[in-house]
């Protein structure tokens, strides 16, 4: 008979975690930044109807980087966990928190006991509720770990994350316009030698603007005219450091 | 809560329904409707179930008339229990989704129920779909909704919807009845049910016109729910000393839309007016 290799538990949570995080390097970048009216996610994403971004509730959205049918499973499951508790008690009831919560409990149980983690990064985003002071804009990333991080005013998921989220932590200003926040997060995707073209990217809001149900696509005629004229932000930097001298 | 996921061959798929039937959450009007007939066999030895016994409410005159842009949907806003009046400002017009209005006739709870899980099935198929129903789609998850009503009906809890909207492919409005059964009809021009409904039907019949503007179909609804409350117990007419009026909203191009109780208000002076001042009695 033969005895299985002894592998320490440490080595064993290792090899998982960069099996996962290889998956999700290779994955293309998805940005949510909050801005004047609500919560902007955009992404690049050759497909039009595989979505990266979609609608869970009223307030909620839900985005995924890295394997699609992993993370468009937890979507569904998203949109059946808001839908019941909607129905059963009442739809203010439904929150951002709890579902992340369970989100991170899943992927956590998944990364110890299945053979495969799943490899994702999760985004759940909730609108701050008009007429409530103490409702804020709420961001949570979820790693493929089922680490549970509450972001303030922006995150990234998936890709190169560290150069990403470098361009975008120059960029980003408080209660900036829709224009101006689309205009860098695409730059913070595509880096200074790129533009992403229109039909490969994935824009979405959460905007206070669209009544109950605060979920919108951006696309189309909208997403050209709001990139029209659009400014390089780091060009633009540059120009005006450049031109007082 | 734990997190619906459920293995491939086990899926309940975009229906809201099978959702809440895997998750052991079967609606509550098929729940409802058990007890009920617990408690009725109970009582087995009255063997006419009395009305003093147990009451429900019941509401009554729903209609819809197609005119140039859409259909106009409206209802009364009284209900009933027995012969006392239950509630004087119900609303029996709902929005289905965007583009569609699902109006109730008959007991109130379950009727209030139905109109919640069609509302949530609609979205719901909408957001794990990623497509909006087809209208002709909607109109037949309603009749299954009502079909898994039937037994409650049988028990005297009748629930009759009318469904109205705006289908986005063909550029038309359009009108769906039903009958307990889940049975699904579409109406070439205007409907009405309810206790109420003959009289409103009638006075439609008489002044309908193909392609009439807003203007004449509102007009025309008014009447009808005037003359309906004018014969039938069940259906409130416009109250004017508490400002409570019919419901109407419509469902256009642009989407489901309420239309003002003010203009509702105005509309209803109009033709008590002119009909008082023509000497019309009847």
């Amino acid at each position: 008979m033969t005895m299985p290799f002894y592998v320490a538990p440490e080595q064993l949570m290792k090899d998982r975690a960069e099996y996962a995080q290889k998956g999700i390097a290779r994955a293309k970048s998805l940005v949510a930044v909050t801005y004047l009216d609500g919560i902007l996610i955009a992404a690049e994403n050759p497909s039009k109807s595989l979505h990266k971004i979609s609608e869970v509730y009223d307030r909620i959205a839900f985005a995924g980087a890295g394997k699609y049918n992993e993370f468009d499973q937890l979507r569904v499951a998203g949109i059946r966990h808001a839908d019941t508790k909607g129905f059963a008690y009442s739809r203010e009831d439904v929150n951002a928190r709890s579902l992340a919560n369970l989100y991170a409990q899943y992927l956590g149980e998944i990364f110890t006991h299945e053979t495969k983690p799943m490899e994702i990064e999760i985004l759940v985003a909730e609108l701050a509720q008009a007429n409530n002071e103490d409702s804020q804009d709420k961001i949570y990333h979820i790693l493929y770990d089922g680490t549970l991080m509450d972001e303030d005013h922006f995150t990234v998921l998936g890709g190169d994350v560290p150069s990403v989220a470098g361009r975008l932590t120059k960029a980003w200003k408080q209660r900036w316009s829709l224009k101006e926040a689309l205009g860098s997060c695409l730059y913070a995707l595509g880096g200074d030698s790129r533009v992403i073209p229109d039909s490969e990217l994935e824009v979405a809001v959460l905007s206070h603007t669209n009544g109950r149900r605060a979920f919108k696509r951006i696309v189309d005629d909208e997403l050209k005219s709001l990139r029209q004229n659009q400014l390089k932000p780091g060009k633009s930097n540059k120009s005006a450091k450049t031109s007082p001298a | 809560m734990a997190l619906p996921v459920f293995s491939s061959t086990n899926d309940p798929g975009s229906a809201f329904t099978d959702l809440l039937r895997c998750l052991n959450q079967d609606p509550k009007v098929s729940r409802f409707s058990n007890e009920f007939f617990s408690y009725r066999s109970a009582n087995e030895s009255t063997s006419q179930f009395s009305t003093n016994e147990l009451t429900f409410r019941h509401a009554t005159t729903v209609m819809a008339i197609k005119f140039s842009q859409g259909v106009l949907i409206a209802g009364d806003r009284r209900a009933t229990e027995g012969y006392s009046i239950a509630y004087r400002n119900m609303e029996k017009v709902f929005p289905g989704d965007r583009y569609s209005a699902i109006a109730i006739a008959g007991t109130a709870g379950p009727a209030l129920e139905l109109v919640k899980l069609f509302q949530t099935q609609l979205e719901h198929y909408e957001k794990v779909e990623g497509t909006v129903l087809s209208l002709e789609g909607k109109a037949n998850q309603l009749s299954q909704l009502v079909r898994a009503n039937l037994s409650s009906a049988f028990q005297g809890m009748v629930v009759i919807p009318l469904f109205a909207g705006w289908d986005c492919k063909r550029k038309v409005g359009r009108i769906f009845t039903y009958d307990v059964t889940g049975g699904r009809y579409e109406e070439a021009d205007y409907h009405a049910t309810g206790s109420g409904g003959r009289h409103a039907r009638t006075t439609i019949k008489l002044g309908y016109k193909e392609g009439m503007s807003l203007k004449g179909a509102l007009r025309l609804g008014i009447q009808a729910l005037y003359e309906a409350a004018d014969e039938d117990l069940g259906t409130g007419g416009p109250d004017a000393l508490r400002g409570i009026y019919p419901t109407v909203a419509t469902v256009t191009e642009k989407g489901f839309e309420f239309l003002e109780e003010a203009e509702v208000a105005g509309q209803f002076e109009t033709f008590m007016v002119s009909k008082s001042s023509s000497g019309d009695k009847s």
